[in-house]
């Protein structure tokens, strides 16, 4: 409810607009193929996609550092394509933090405000605003290379906002930084945006990363946004096998379908089996073959009889004992990939390699998609 | 080692038993376990440099310090003339030397005469006279074919007899200084200075001043080219370091083409180019820019050496400025754009100043290669483009004045380090990359 509310509001009063955005290199290849894409005013905006997709071209585009071939972006309602990037009044964090080497960091940050030709006095007091923003008060004086990677991120993002963008733009910022302070900024960056209300338009290629930060995802892959999605409806809901197989963990069955009924299907499986699955939209008709796709934490083991309509029996192949919870591998209708999540819990079903095994799935949580 | 250390626990590991310093598995103090076992790395590596560290010794440090002794050390008067160096010495300068010194002036002139030994005949003095007091020459010459019919005294009239500018004290006060083996001299005279009579420093006539004039039209000259070649190689630079690989590495190979080639050949080539009936006059003259009667002299001159130098010095001015500039990823540039500054501003005060170490480290390269630059002038200079190498090289092979060509040398080499020190207080060596 609430998310599509917020979703038919960004299409009336789209901050940030591409429409109909091609972009093209060398004249044979399109990266970005016909883009169309509405920000909200204040949307944190994740353009997720593996490399070569065209996320980061789209950002180019919006930034200004790349034309469009075909098609207009347009800013607060006003078309940008013709406006040089030092016009567009937008932050933008690089992956490698750009910080200029050669300044300390309090005149890198005082930079953007220096070309606006601000009071010194004033340009003083918003750079100390801006350090004591991302937590580095006493980092004013030292020059980049003498800070760390998670410090140099901060102040990166503090340089991109001290100028009060309305749009701040960031490349892959946390590429560079290990796993524990990727996670620490990830946050931060997000509450930064939060405290704001700036709107942010972020590429990544970690979809944990997008998954905790944005308010909508767009998945990018081969030039074209394969779903736009909140987060949790990306990740249950996945409108085709490819953003199923991008995001999160994936068990995937081959099969065709044998009849439709309103939300659901019947699946025979290629390995043998037939199975009830959720109808995603008009994707697949009676007769078509499909990937049916079904996240392993949805999965039940030995489940009581009668309790879940799908249930099929496989032989456990390899048990991972991981802490919170156990990843078993199992061979089910033949695929010998089937994973699933057994949470390490008091009672959970003693499991043994070899063993056979009858597994389960709700109806609405395996959904059929197109073929892989 | 005390019995403690024997019970330490096999496998290496030290332990701090107190005070006493951390030891080894057997029982030798770390520090000296620790320089035995880097002792014969070090001596290797050592051993490595040794072939180098002899051949700088040989070919550039023996040479330097023989230059440096050279330009103080001519033996020349004392060598010609023993006895009466000696006596000389006695002497307070005053009216002219006594009788008994120009007797013992006379007796060595008469022996140095018959002299056929290289550096001690009578010539030597001549040449070494003629340097103080130009035009000399003779008068040694001239006495020392008489001096041995000269038997008895007075001395002093006899010479006078044989020339009369034995009367003026300047020839006396000269030949008691140039009878000294150690001598500013040829400081005094590669700055265009000299002694006069009185033994006090003064300015050279204007005739005769050319070493310093030569000395700041050759640093000019190089600051020029310097210039230059800054001017031309940083937009190529610029362009080979944001072009795609591809593309900039056959433009590289177009750089380095001529770096490749021989020397002598790329001068001659300008010469090729550049003469009066050469490529470019004649393409003037077809395009009826000039006419055949009015072509542009544009070799063997300053203009032809300048030319041909900031071609031949390019590199070395593309080459660092290139690595540096192939080190700055673009999203400085769109960093500062994207904060609002415009292309121009972005460039002078983010990409420009993060090239400095390459500017820095081509330009000293250039400047220095230049300011001893001698085969190229030599060739194309004529006249007025011959630097001070080319008078160096004039004193070590044509002229024969090494201690001159050697106090050149000198104070050349003081005005590379003066320069290079100068770099060192503006940039700091350390920043320098040369790629």
């Amino acid at each position: 409810m609430n998310k599509s509310a917020s979703q038919s509001q960004a299409r009336d009063d789209a901050f940030v607009r591409f429409e109909n955005v091609q972009k093209s290199y060398d004249g044979e290849v399109l990266v970005v193929k016909d883009l169309n894409v509405d920000i909200a005013e204040g949307e944190f905006l994740t353009m997720l996609g593996p490399s070569g997709s065209g996320k980061t071209t789209s950002l180019m585009m919006l930034a200004g550092f790349e034309p469009a071939t075909h098609g207009e972006i347009y800013l607060a309602g006003e078309s940008i394509n013709n406006v040089p990037p030092n016009k567009r009044g937008i932050g933008m964090v690089f992956q490698n933090y750009a910080l200029f080497p050669h300044m300390t960091v309090a005149e890198n940050l005082a930079f953007p405000l220096k070309v606006r030709r601000m009071g010194r006095a004033d340009i003083e007091e918003r750079v100390q605003r801006a350090l004591d923003m991302v937590e580095l008060p006493q980092m004013g004086g030292r020059r980049p290379a003498q800070l760390s990677g998670g410090q140099q991120q901060r102040v990166a993002v503090a340089r991109a906002l001290v100028f009060e963008p309305k749009l701040v733009l960031m490349d892959e910022p946390l590429g560079a930084l290990d796993k524990q302070l990727r996670e620490q900024m990830q946050y931060e960056i997000k509450h930064i945006h939060e405290n704001l209300g700036v709107t942010v338009v972020y590429v990544t290629h970690d979809q944990t990363e997008a998954l905790t930060m944005s308010d909508r995802v767009a998945v990018f892959e081969d030039g074209v946004i394969q779903q736009l999605s909140a987060p949790d409806e990306l990740y249950e809901r996945p409108q085709n096998s490819f953003v199923a197989q991008f995001i999160g963990e994936n068990n995937k069955f081959d099969g065709t379908v044998s009849a439709i009924s309103n939300d659901s299907c019947t699946v025979e499986l290629n390995g043998g089996g037939t199975v009830q699955a959720a109808r995603v939209g008009d994707l697949v008709g009676q007769g078509d073959r499909t990937t049916l796709s079904l996240r392993p934490e949805r999965v039940e083991i030995a489940p009581k009889n009668g309790a879940l309509p799908n249930v099929l029996t496989g032989e456990i192949i390899e048990l991972i004992y991981l802490g919170d919870h156990i990843r078993t591998r199992m061979r089910v209708a033949g695929n010998e990939e089937f994973i699933v999540k057994v949470p390490n819990s008091a009672d959970h079903v003693p499991l043994a390699e070899g063993a056979k095994v009858n597994v389960g799935w709700k109806t609405e949580d395996c959904r059929a998609l197109d073929p892989l | 080692m005390s019995d403690a250390t024997l019970d330490m626990p096999v496998g290496g590991t030290a332990q701090r038993a107190g005070n006493e310093p951390l030891v080894a598995a057997d029982g030798t103090p770390l520090k000296q376990k620790l320089a035995q076992t880097t002792r014969r790395m070090k001596l290797r590596a050592l051993m490595l440099t040794m072939p180098l560290v002899l051949f700088v010794l040989i070919a550039f440090v023996a040479p330097i310090g023989d230059m440096l002794f050279r330009s103080l050390y001519n033996p020349t008067g004392s060598n010609v003339v023993p006895a009466f160096a000696e006596a000389i010495q006695q002497w307070d300068g005053q009216d002219l030397p006594s009788e008994e010194t120009v007797k013992i002036f006379v007796e060595d002139l008469a022996k140095a005469r018959r002299s056929r030994e290289i550096g001690r005949t009578v010539g030597n003095l001549a040449t070494r006279l003629n340097y103080e007091l130009p035009g000399y020459r003779s008068l040694v010459t001239k006495t020392a074919r008489r001096a041995a019919r000269i038997t008895e005294g007075p001395y002093k009239e006899a010479l006078f007899a044989i020339d009369k500018r034995w009367e003026e004290r300047i020839v006396w006060t000269t030949l008691q200084r140039i009878t000294k083996d150690y001598t500013l001299a040829f400081y005094l005279a590669a700055t265009d200075r000299k002694y006069d009579a009185d033994g006090s420093i003064v300015q050279a006539d204007e005739l005769y001043r050319i070493y310093v004039p030569i000395l700041w039209k050759t640093i000019w000259v190089s600051a020029l080219i310097t210039a230059l070649c800054f001017i031309i190689a940083y937009p190529v630079s610029y362009l080979l370091s944001t072009l795609p690989l591809r593309i900039s590495n056959l433009l590289m190979i177009l750089v380095l083409l001529p770096f490749w080639t021989s020397l002598l050949v790329r001068t001659s080539a300008w010469i090729a180019m550049l003469q009066t009936e050469g490529v470019v006059n004649n393409i003037f003259v077809y395009l009826g820019i000039i006419t055949d009667e009015s072509r542009i002299q544009m070799i063997y001159n300053l203009q032809g050496t300048i030319i041909a130098m900031v071609h031949i010095l390019l590199p070395f001015m593309i080459l660092p400025l290139y690595s540096v500039m192939k080190t700055i990823p673009p999203s400085y540039m769109r960093a500062a754009r994207s904060m609002g500054a415009s292309g121009t501003y972005a460039f002078m005060r983010v990409y420009f100043p993060q090239t400095v170490p390459g500017i820095a480290a081509g330009t000293l390269l250039v400047f220095i290669l230049a300011i001893g630059y001698y085969i190229t002038p030599a060739l194309v200079g004529g006249n007025d483009g011959l630097l001070i190498s080319n008078l160096i090289a004039d004193h070590i092979k044509k002229t024969l004045n090494w201690s001159l060509g050697a106090a050149l040398g000198t104070i050349l080499l003081v005005v590379v380090l003066v320069f290079y020190w100068l770099y060192n207080k503006l940039v700091g060596v350390d920043n320098l990359k040369f790629g």
